[in-house]
């Protein structure tokens, strides 16, 4: 009777293991959350990139829900996000810019040939604000709620599907 | 003497050339304790581009940051703890090799030290159920058989 339960025991541990390691193995490392969701946007000294003399800092981003897209004149697939950054800026979505590793000459040119849907570009040559922000790569783009604080983070290329299922909605949620 | 010497600078070549293939700076130290922890730390981290590199030994633009970032920390006299705060903190747990324990990884810690616990418990109760069989003397009517094959295989 003990050893038959033993033997029992045995395929239930594997099969609790095998459970385990299949839901462990089949989350995507690449789509884990910021470390910074739910926390306030972190407090940044800066200029804008149209205006050397104006300084702005985290206050900035107060007031209001606003999306926040870090991006760089050297980065591609920002070029190809803008039409959905212009979208959003059609549905009055307040947007400030991270003009990420970047050189104010380029960054300007950038926003002259793809057109630019941001009220502010935050000016970030020495990429201090986006390590800060956890930012690996651009684009990426995080949501700031009318406190400050961080609601939803998109890393990557927002694709025209993602400006309705996914930017849209939780705009309306923060709102 | 001299062929030490030619045998060291060659050595020196490569490490040094290698280091710069492989796009790592080689950093300036005053303080070797504070070299040895650069490069702990620096392989303690993950890379959160690459995913499969230690940020000590990573190309990405990213991880040339993250270890300026720990250089630049380091000099400014912060402890191990505070400088892996500071990165969790940015780029959350997933850079540690090793996963804080904390309430989402009690499982994580605690499974491998539960399942030894477990095998040692099922090898003492085999150990002790095989000793029992064993130390079972035998009957009078099972001695007897012994004796009688012994016996048979002797007189043959």
């Amino acid at each position: 009777m003990k050893r038959r339960l033993l033997l029992l025991l045995l395929p239930l541990c594997f099969l609790g293991l095998a459970l385990f390691f299949y839901k462990g193995l089949s989350l995507d490392p690449s789509q884990r959350d910021s470390a910074l969701m739910a926390r306030p946007f972190p407090s940044f000294e800066a200029v804008t990139l149209r205006d050397e003399n104006q300084r702005v800092d985290q206050t900035l981003l107060e007031g209001e829900v606003t999306l926040v897209n870090v991006w760089g004149e050297w980065c591609p697939a920002c070029k190809q996000e803008m039409p959905q950054l212009l979208e959003l800026a059609d549905h009055d979505v307040r947007m400030i810019g991270v003009n990420y590793r970047d050189i104010r000459e380029k960054g300007l040119a950038f926003l002259n040939e793809f057109g630019d849907p941001f009220e502010a570009n935050i000016f970030d040559p020495q990429g201090e604000l986006g390590f800060d922000l956890g930012v690996y790569g651009a684009p990426e783009t995080f949501l700031v709620d009318a406190k400050g604080v961080i609601r939803y983070h998109h890393k990557g290329y927002i694709s025209p599907d993602d400006v309705r299922e996914r930017i849209l909605p939780e705009v309306e949620k923060w709102r | 003497m001299a062929l030490i010497r030619v045998v060291a600078a060659m050595m020196i070549m490569i490490i040094a050339s290698s280091a710069a293939a492989g796009g790592i700076e080689l950093r300036q130290f005053d303080d070797p304790v504070m070299q040895a922890r650069y490069y702990d730390l620096t392989a303690a981290m993950r890379c959160p581009l690459c995913e499969n590199q230690a940020i000590g030994d990573s190309n990405a633009p990213i991880a040339a940051d993250m270890r300026d970032r720990v250089y630049q920390l380091l000099q400014e006299g912060r402890s191990d703890i505070e400088i892996v705060d500071h990165m969790v903190q940015r780029f959350g747990e997933y850079i540690l090799y090793n996963p804080r324990l904390e309430n989402r990884t009690y499982l994580l810690w605690g499974l491998p030290i539960a399942l030894v616990l477990l095998g040692a418990l099922v090898v003492v109760l085999m150990v002790r159920a095989r000793r029992n069989a064993s130390a079972k003397a035998l009957s009078a009517e099972e001695r007897q058989r012994v004796e009688a094959l012994v016996n048979r295989k002797r007189s043959s």
